[in-house]
């Protein structure tokens, strides 16, 4: 059973950083220049030149995603990081202030926020601001804020009922303090999962509001602009949109069994009800 | 019952009140003025104060906020000015399309992930639990348009049993309108089933952890029947919750998928009304879709209040 436990993790890990060490390596590197078209060598298939082949501007299929890879992680990780700094805050209070006003007020706004759907929420943001990749992360980052502020609630929640915590306050620690320096270190593994699971679904969503076209434009690449361009060359030059994809599926189900992983890992209850 | 029915609606109406409240500011918002911003910057300014006059623009922003709440609540969502139709006449029409696809997709999520969940959760720590588990990771991870475009290339194009998109119209009859509905619905399906299937082995689990069921295989009952009979029904109240839940990602699913396989459907026409600047269509529709997410999350607080007595006492 434990050995089983860390393979989930390892793999999860592994495709997570194969993607992460690409986006970052496209920073100084990628085989080819995105920027470079040549329509003479469109649409070539995998060749030593190019491994991956050419889309329908003649650039290189393994750049490209390079840098798509970068586009994803870029803005999913950013919404994240939104999501956080406004929904941790938010659960902390509401939690310090369990059955009051200000957990009545946060939980209430957390319920309307998860009424609008993330998509409908960037197609607000995109039609009064118009689309681009910086709507598509303050849409998804809104989206993020309920998950964190309830997850962060419930965890402060139980911490709140622990007997060091009636210490540190018999010590005479605020709130503020008491939260910051004894909740929030109690709480940061579930944090850190629910941030993985997070980061895959940033991903998904910034792949599907490019696809629409309400996320990165172009000449950015990503991968959701990739499946969008390939759509009407997908009968004869299936790789195009078969490629993009196969990235994007690898990468979130990096991230969710890293996700999946740590919480096995980090939870030792669950490991054994499992 | 009662007072916790009432205090649920209570919440709706709350909910409903700040929803179109956020959306009439996010469209305030519109920088400049909304009719010169729907029609361009090359409109002449007859055409620009005709609009105006068209949109009642005019009166403070606390007026226009009423007369498009009180505009919707008699069933008037406004004109749209790029169809030269009034919303809800296009809202309606496309429902019908919008409608049974989200219906479709939902009925073939849980005919698929029940009887799966059920089963990874009879075959727990066994291969076939495992191969259940690694799937529903994998079909999880799959983006659903990504899987739509798969789905054509091997069903329309290769095999040619379906057509690429577009929709017939109910007029044409019954089955060649379902036969388009059949892979948007397969598409937006596959996620779904994926989550609910991991949700039902879940909850059986809980449930076959429970006194009553090693009461009942006590009792001599044989395993097939405890996992039907005992197991089966009470793993289903938490699933039918998080099938209420999905609802709001079925329907950002469908705005995706419909426009893979250009179905006019509510997405389609919210994109249209983004692309042509036709704000009355955005706002009309995104409080549409918002109220359709607030009133099924109702139904399922209602439903669960139900089930489960405990929860009405809680609030």
């Amino acid at each position: 059973m434990t050995a089983r436990l860390p393979l989930t993790l390892v793999v999860g890990l592994a495709l997570t950083a194969v993607f992460v060490a690409a986006a970052l390596l496209s920073l100084v590197w990628t085989p080819h220049a995105v920027e470079s078209l040549n329509i003479a060598a469109r649409l070539q298939p995998a060749s030593a030149e190019h491994l991956l082949g050419t889309d329908h501007f003649g650039r290189d299929m393994l750049s490209m995603l390079m840098v798509g890879a970068r586009t994803s992680i870029a803005v999913a990780i950013v919404a994240v990081g939104i999501g956080m700094a406004l929904g941790v805050p938010l659960g902390l209070l509401a939690a310090a202030n369990h059955g009051g006003v200000i957990d009545d007020l946060v939980m209430r706004g957390n319920d309307l926020v998860f009424a609008f759907p993330a998509l409908v929420i960037a197609i607000l943001i995109t039609a009064v601001f118009g689309p681009s990749a910086f709507n598509a992360i303050l849409a998804i980052g809104i989206f993020n804020t309920p998950v964190f502020a309830r997850v962060t609630r419930g965890g402060a929640l139980a911490v709140w009922t622990q007997e060091f915590i009636l210490a540190a306050r018999v010590s005479g620690k605020g709130v503020v303090r008491i939260s910051l320096e004894h909740i929030l270190p109690n709480i940061a593994s579930l944090l850190i999962v629910q941030g993985t699971i997070q980061f895959s679904l940033g991903i998904l969503a910034e792949a599907g509001l490019s696809y629409v076209g309400l996320g990165a434009q172009p000449p950015l690449p990503s991968w959701g602009r990739m499946l969008a361009d390939s759509q009407t060359m997908i009968s004869f030059a299936p790789h195009l949109a078969v490629l993009p994809g196969l990235a994007i599926i690898a990468t979130v189900l990096g991230l969710n069994l890293t996700g999946d992983g740590l919480r096995d890992h980090l939870d030792p209850r669950l490991r054994r009800r499992r | 019952m009662l007072s916790y029915i009432l205090s649920r609606l209570v919440a709706l109406a709350l909910s409903l009140v700040v929803a179109s409240l956020v959306i009439f500011v996010m469209i305030e918002l519109v920088p400049g003025d909304p009719a010169s911003f729907m029609l361009g910057l090359n409109a002449a300014p007859d055409t620009v104060a005709a609009l105006r006059a068209e949109l009642g623009l005019g009166g403070s922003p606390v007026e226009r906020y009423l007369r498009w709440v009180g505009g919707m609540l008699q069933g008037d969502f406004g004109t749209s000015y790029t169809y030269r139709a009034p919303v809800a006449e296009l809202v309606t029409a496309r429902l019908a399309v919008s409608l049974p696809l989200a219906l479709m997709a939902l009925l073939l999520s849980t005919l698929i992930a029940i009887p799966v969940g059920l089963y990874a959760a009879s075959r727990r720590g066994r291969p076939g639990d495992w191969s259940v588990m690694g799937l529903t990771q994998l079909g999880i991870a799959i983006p659903n348009f990504w899987f739509a475009m798969i789905l054509v290339v091997i069903f329309a194009i290769n095999l040619r049993w379906f057509s690429a998109g577009g929709f017939p119209g109910w007029d044409q009859g019954i089955w060649p309108s379902l036969k388009a509905l059949t892979l948007p619905a397969v598409a937006l399906a596959l996620p779904q089933a994926s989550i609910l299937a991991r949700v039902m082995r879940s909850a059986v689990l809980e449930v076959l952890g429970q006194d009553y069921i090693r009461t009942a295989r006590a009792k001599g009952l044989s395993r097939r029947r405890t996992l039907t009979d005992h197991a089966l029904r009470n793993a289903l109240i938490p699933v039918l919750t998080i099938i209420g839940l999905q609802f709001s990602f079925l329907i950002a699913g469908a705005i995706i998928i419909e426009n893979v396989f250009f179905l006019p459907g509510l997405g389609r026409l919210v994109f249209q009304g983004i692309t042509q600047r036709d704000l009355i269509v955005v706002e009309s529709v995104v409080m549409l879709l918002v109220f359709a997410v607030i009133l099924v999350n109702f139904l399922v607080d209602i439903a669960y209040g139900l089930a489960d007595p405990r929860l009405r006492r809680r609030s």
